[in-house]
C-alpha cells in the first residue's frame, strides 16, 4: 500500500500531470489574451476607430432585427385578432342587433363578440377621424351597426373560413359580412420583404467586418515583422505566433459589438415614446424598447466569430510569407 | 554534434555559397567559422539552424538529418539551439527580463520556472540588476550580453553566433568569448563565425577556414581541448 503510493509520487515528480499541463495551457491562453488586450489599449485612439467602424456596421443590421421584430410582435398581435365584420341593415334596430350578437356569441366557431352600436361609432368617428363638420352636415347617422366577430382558432382554416363567412351573409339582418384578411397577407408579404433585405443587408455588413479586421490584423502583422521573424527564430510554432492576433480580432470583434449594442440601446432610447405609443394602439405591451437576450447574444456572437474570422483570414495569408533569411 | 558531408549551397540566384563542405565538431567542442566576407559563413550557420536547407550533401544536427525535418517540425528543432546575432535581435518594446523569458515562454515553461532561469541566465552574463531596463537604454555590449542571455537561457546543447563580436571594442569582444568559452567547458557546442582574427588567434580553438564557398583549411590542431 504505502509502496505504491510512494511510487505514484515519484511519477508525479519526473512528468507533470495532465492537469497541470492544462493548467499551464489554459494560463498561457489567458495571458496572451490579457497581453493582446493590453497593445490594443496602448493605442486607443486607433482601436476607437476601427471598433467603432465595425460597431456602426453590426448596429445596422441589428437594429433593423429590432425593428422586425417588433413588426412581428405587432402582427402577431393582429394575426390573432383575424376578425369578420358584420355589416347589418340600416332597418336593423339595436334590440335586434343585440339579439343577433347572443346568438353568435352561442356558436361553437366563434370565440368572441363585439358589437359596435351606431350611435357609439359615430360618436368616436366625430372625436377621432377630425372631420366632424361634415358629419356635423349630414342629416341622419349613416353608420350602421357592427358586429365584429373573433373565430376561434380551430376554425380558422382558409375553408371553414370561407363557409363561416357564408352562413354569416345568409342570416337574418346582415347586410355585408367582410372578412379583415387581405391587408393581413399583405403585411406578411412586406413583412418577408423586409427580413431578406436585413439578411442581405446584414451579410454584406458582416463582410466589411471581415474586411475591416483583416486589414486591421494585416497591418499589425507588417508592423511586428521584426517580432515575428525573432520569435521564429527562436522556435516559435505557427500556433504561438498567431495566438496574440486572432485575439486581437476576437477584441476588436468584441469591443465592436458593445459599441453596437450602446449605439442601439441609444436610438431605442430616443424611439421609446413613439415605440409606447405605438404598443398603446395595438392594445400591446409587449414591444421591444430595449435589445432582447436572443439579439443581444446574436450580435456579440456574431460580432467575436467575425473578429476571429476576419483575423484567420490575415494570419493564414500573411503569416507564412514572414521568414527569418 | 554537428555533421557535414559534401554539402552545398546554391542560391537561386546561381550564386555558389558552399561548395562541397565536410566536417564535424564534437559536442561540447569550440570552433571558429572565419572567412572573408561572403566566404559562405553566414550561410554554413544558416544551414545548421534550417534557415536555409543545402542544395546537395547531408547536415546532421544533435543526430538529427535536417533533411528529414519537415516545416512543421522546424521550430521545435530550432529550440535546441541558441542563437546570436550580430544586430542582436532584440524587441525594443520588451524589458530585457521579458526579452530573455522569450524562449521558455515559447517552450510553455511554468511561471516560477521562468523566473528563476532568466535571472541566472542574466546573472551569468553580468547583467542582472539591469532585467527591468530595456534595451534601447543598454550599451551595445550589453545589448548583446541580453542576446547571449536569451540563446542560453533554455540550456540549449548547441550554441551558434554569427559575427557576435562585429560592433563591439576588443575589451567588451573579448569578454563576449570569454562567455562562449565557459558555455563550451559545461558541455555546451559553440560554433562561432567571425572575421576577427586577430581576436580568434588569441582565443586558440579550431578554426574553419572559408575561401569563396570552400573549406579552405580545417584547423583542428589550434584546439587546446
Amino acid at each position: 500500500m504505502k509502496k505504491a503510493s510512494t511510487a505514484k509520487e515519484s511519477k508525479r515528480q519526473r512528468k507533470p500531470g495532465v492537469s497541470t499541463l492544462l493548467g499551464s495551457y489554459l494560463l498561457r491562453h489567458a495571458q496572451t489574451l490579457i497581453y493582446s488586450l493590453g497593445q490594443l489599449l496602448r493605442t486607443p485612439f486607433s482601436l476607437l476607430m476601427t471598433t467603432a467602424v465595425i460597431g456602426i456596421a453590426l448596429a445596422l443590421p441589428t437594429g433593423l432585427q429590432v425593428v422586425l421584430k417588433n413588426a412581428e410582435l405587432l402582427s402577431g398581435k393582429i394575426d390573432s385578432a383575424a376578425q369578420i365584420s358584420l355589416f347589418l341593415k340600416k332597418g336593423a334596430s339595436e334590440a335586434q342587433a343585440k339579439q343577433l350578437a347572443e346568438r353568435l356569441e352561442a356558436m361553437p366557431e366563434i370565440s368572441k363578440v363585439h358589437f359596435i352600436n351606431k350611435q357609439a361609432a359615430l360618436k368616436e368617428f366625430k372625436q377621432n377621424a377630425g372631420f366632424a363638420e361634415a358629419m356635423q352636415a349630414l342629416k341622419e347617422n349613416p353608420l350602421p351597426h357592427v358586429i365584429v366577430i373573433q373565430p376561434s382558432i380551430s376554425h380558422t382554416g382558409e375553408t371553414t373560413m370561407q363557409k363561416l363567412l357564408g352562413r354569416l351573409q345568409n342570416m337574418l339582418h346582415v347586410d355585408v359580412a367582410q372578412l379583415d384578411e387581405e391587408w393581413i397577407k399583405r403585411l406578411y408579404t412586406i413583412m418577408d420583404f423586409i427580413k431578406r433585405g436585413v439578411w442581405l443587408l446584414g451579410s454584406m455588413l458582416g463582410l466589411a467586418v471581415l474586411l475591416v479586421v483583416g486589414n486591421t490584423i494585416r497591418l499589425a502583422i507588417q508592423n511586428r515583422r521584426d517580432e515575428i521573424v525573432i520569435v521564429k527564430l527562436i522556435g516559435g510554432t505557427d500556433a504561438f505566433i498567431r495566438r496574440p492576433f486572432l485575439y486581437t480580432g476576437f477584441w476588436y470583434g468584441l469591443f465592436g459589438a458593445l459599441i453596437a449594442f450602446i449605439l442601439i440601446s441609444i436610438a431605442l432610447l430616443l424611439l421609446n415614446d413613439p415605440i409606447e405609443r405605438l404598443a398603446q394602439l395595438y392594445y400591446s405591451d409587449v414591444l421591444l424598447s430595449s435589445l432582447d437576450f436572443q439579439t443581444t447574444l446574436a450580435l456579440f456572437g456574431s460580432g467575436i466569430v467575425l473578429g476571429l474570422a476576419g483575423s484567420w483570414l490575415a494570419v493564414s495569408r500573411h503569416l507564412r510569407d514572414i521568414e527569418p533569411k | 554534434m554537428i555533421h557535414f558531408s559534401n554539402a552545398s549551397k546554391r542560391y537561386e540566384s546561381g550564386q555558389d555559397a558552399l561548395k562541397n563542405i565536410s566536417f564535424e565538431i564534437q559536442q561540447g567542442e569550440m570552433a571558429f567559422v572565419t572567412g572573408h566576407s561572403g566566404a559562405g559563413k553566414s550561410t554554413l550557420l544558416k544551414l545548421i539552424a534550417l534557415l536555409e536547407r543545402p542544395s546537395r550533401g547531408q547536415v546532421i544536427v544533435n543526430g538529427q538529418n535536417l533533411a528529414r525535418i519537415k516545416r512543421r517540425q522546424i521550430p521545435y528543432f530550432r529550440r535546441n539551439i541558441g542563437i546570436i546575432f550580430q544586430d542582436h535581435q532584440l524587441l525594443f518594446d520588451r524589458t530585457v527580463f521579458d526579452n530573455v523569458a522569450l524562449p521558455l515562454i515559447i517552450a510553455g515553461h511554468a511561471h516560477g520556472d521562468i523566473g528563476r532561469r532568466v535571472r541566472a541566465a542574466l546573472d551569468k552574463v553580468g547583467l542582472l540588476k539591469k532585467e527591468k531596463h530595456y534595451p534601447i537604454t543598454l550599451s551595445g555590449g550589453e545589448q548583446q550580453r541580453v542576446g547571449i542571455a536569451r540563446a542560453v537561457v533554455h540550456r540549449p546543447p548547441l550554441l551558434l553566433a554569427d559575427e557576435p563580436t562585429g560592433n563591439l571594442d576588443p575589451a567588451l569582444s573579448w569578454d563576449i568569448m570569454q562567455i562562449f568559452q565557459e558555455f563550451a567547458q559545461v558541455g555546451v557546442t559553440v560554433l562561432v563565425a567571425s572575421h576577427d582574427l586577430d581576436l580568434i588567434s588569441r582565443l586558440k580553438q579550431r578554426q574553419l577556414i572559408l575561401k569563396s564557398g570552400q573549406l579552405f583549411e580545417d584547423n583542428e590542431a589550434m584546439a587546446t581541448v
